[in-house]
């Protein structure tokens, strides 16, 4: 054991390599993928998210007599691999370097918002 | 005393691996090992018949959550060469940073296990310190601690930036550093000598004709690496396979040891030759054929047989874990050791079943 001995010293002497977790948080990194969000504004609803989803937990209906769609990702099944974010083509996906909350139920995101003319026919 | 079975795992306190091992035992002395796998299959090979071969990839990453990125970089290598795609150099050597990487984390992460199976906590504690760093370049650079989702079909998803590049330089110098320093505790410390040295020796023979894979053939005195086949950027890059001849537990924690400063090396040689260009060749159609693409995991060799007819789904995944071929290896060693060595040798062979049974 008298090898492992300038080891021991140092931890003794050095700063704890731990945090006081709940209560000190390191930053998250930049590039860290957390938590996925819509912004349903821009969402044009052109199920391209839910094709390309390896989980397949994103469902994304149209009501055409409303004109309304929405958008539905199960959290507990997503694997956050932000290959949706990447296929989105306006963007309107995104990811914020948090974790998600704790959760006791299990909650769907789900957001209804407008369906949008495509744009070349907007201009008609 | 008469001969008694006592069952050796699945859920074992030394051994975090769903490992089931009939222990035919005399005198507290091992005469026969009969393994029973099993108890965690998940099928994964299955699900290509309903995840196309982009989608594939999320899921061949989650065969093992140490070598997630090895194991999707060969998944990707035999999809190109199917489709006859040229990956960027950039890409690759990219994909060889990350897969260095991933083979430090897991050395350093088996490391300290395997202090901890013979109660040596304090140096668990220690590996795993360091390897903390290694988990800190992965979920900075590619937004993942373990299951990184950076290779894809053609490429890589994520860049590194300059800067990135001279901090993983600096991370990667200070964990040397700090291996370096408890290197004195894991190689000649008494305790670890006396618990490892001589304790479930595989002969050169015996490695080579039972097909063993990676360290524990190399703790053997076979240099085999399945790097040499230089895939990814592996050609340029200046190694040679590392090999000790005892084929004791202690040789196989020695070679795993030197892996670990090697990969280091590996890492700061990939970022000098980082070339500019592109991070990903288009990828147009569907695969149509079949290939065998290996990889050198942590653990071994890995294989990946795949069959594509020209459709979006894959016909066949089949992956042959390094795991599945070190099994018969540890039922050679297993007999005519003491009870209390079984849970050291068994985690010399670095099992990861979960792994072996997909
Ligand atoms: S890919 Fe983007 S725009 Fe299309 S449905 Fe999904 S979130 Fe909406
Ligand atoms: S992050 Fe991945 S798993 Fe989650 S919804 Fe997006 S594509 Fe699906």
């Amino acid at each position: 054991m008298l090898n492992m001995t300038p080891t021991v010293l140092k931890n003794l002497l050095q700063k704890s390599s731990t945090r006081m977790y709940p209560i000190e948080k390191r930053e998250p990194f930049e590039r860290y993928r957390g938590e996925l969000f819509n912004n349903i504004d821009e969402c044009i609803f052109c199920k391209k998210c839910q094709i390309k989803c390896p989980s397949q937990c994103i469902t994304v209906t149209k009501d055409k007599e409303s004109g309304t769609g929405t958008w539905i990702c199960d959290p507990f099944a997503c694997v956050y691999c932000s290959i949706c974010v990447d296929a989105c083509p306006t963007q309107s996906l995104y990811m914020k370097p948090v974790h998600r909350a704790p959760s006791a139920e299990r909650d769907m995101m789900e957001q209804t918002g407008k369906i949008k003319l495509p744009k070349k026919k907007a201009k008609k | 005393m008469a001969r008694t079975i006592i069952p050796f795992g699945p859920q074992h306190p030394v051994l975090p691996e769903p490992l089931h091992v009939k222990l035919v035992v005399e005198d507290e002395i091992v005469l026969e090992a009969i393994p029973a796998l099993g108890y965690v299959h998940r099928g994964l090979e299955k699900l290509a018949e309903i995840r196309d071969y982009h989608q594939m990839i999320q899921v061949v990453e989650r065969v093992c959550g140490i070598c997630s990125n090895i194991h999707s970089m060969c998944y990707c290598q035999g999809i190109e060469e199917i489709m006859g795609i040229e990956v960027p150099r950039r890409a690759e050597y990219l994909r060889t940073i990350w897969s260095e990487l991933h083979r430090m984390h897991s050395h350093l992460l088996w490391l300290g296990l395997f202090a901890d199976a013979f109660g040596f906590e304090a140096l668990f504690m220690q590996f795993w310190r360091i390897r903390e760093r290694i988990m800190d370049i992965n979920e900075a650079t590619t937004g993942s601690r373990v299951i990184t989702s950076v290779n894809i079909v053609g490429g890589v998803r994520q860049d590194l930036t300059p800067e990135m590049c001279s901090w993983i330089l600096s991370e990667v110098d200070t964990a040397v550093k700090e291996i370096k320093e408890i290197q004195n505790t894991i190689l000649n410390d008494y305790t670890v000598c006396a618990r490892t040295k001589g304790v479930g020796v595989l002969t050169k023979e015996q490695a080579y004709d039972l097909g063993a894979a990676g360290p524990t053939l190399r703790g053997s005195g076979v240099a085999s690496d399945m790097r040499l086949l230089k895939y990814a950027a592996f050609d340029k890059l200046d190694f040679e396979p590392i090999v000790e001849q005892d084929g004791d537990c202690y040789a196989r924690s020695t070679v795993r040891f030197r892996e670990t400063l090697q990969s280091a090396e590996l890492v700061k040689q990939a970022i000098a030759g980082l070339p500019q260009g592109d991070l990903a060749a288009p990828c147009k159609g569907n695969p149509e054929g079949e290939i065998i693409t290996r990889v050198e995991q942590p653990r071994g060799e890995c294989l990946y047989y795949m069959k594509g007819s020209g459709k979006k789904f894959l016909d066949r995944v089949r992956i042959r874990t390094p795991t599945f071929a070190n099994v018969p290896p540890l039922l050679a060693m297993l007999p005519n050791c003491e009870l209390a060595d079984v849970p050291v040798i068994i985690l010399s062979i670095d099992p990861c079943i979960s792994c072996t049974e997909r």
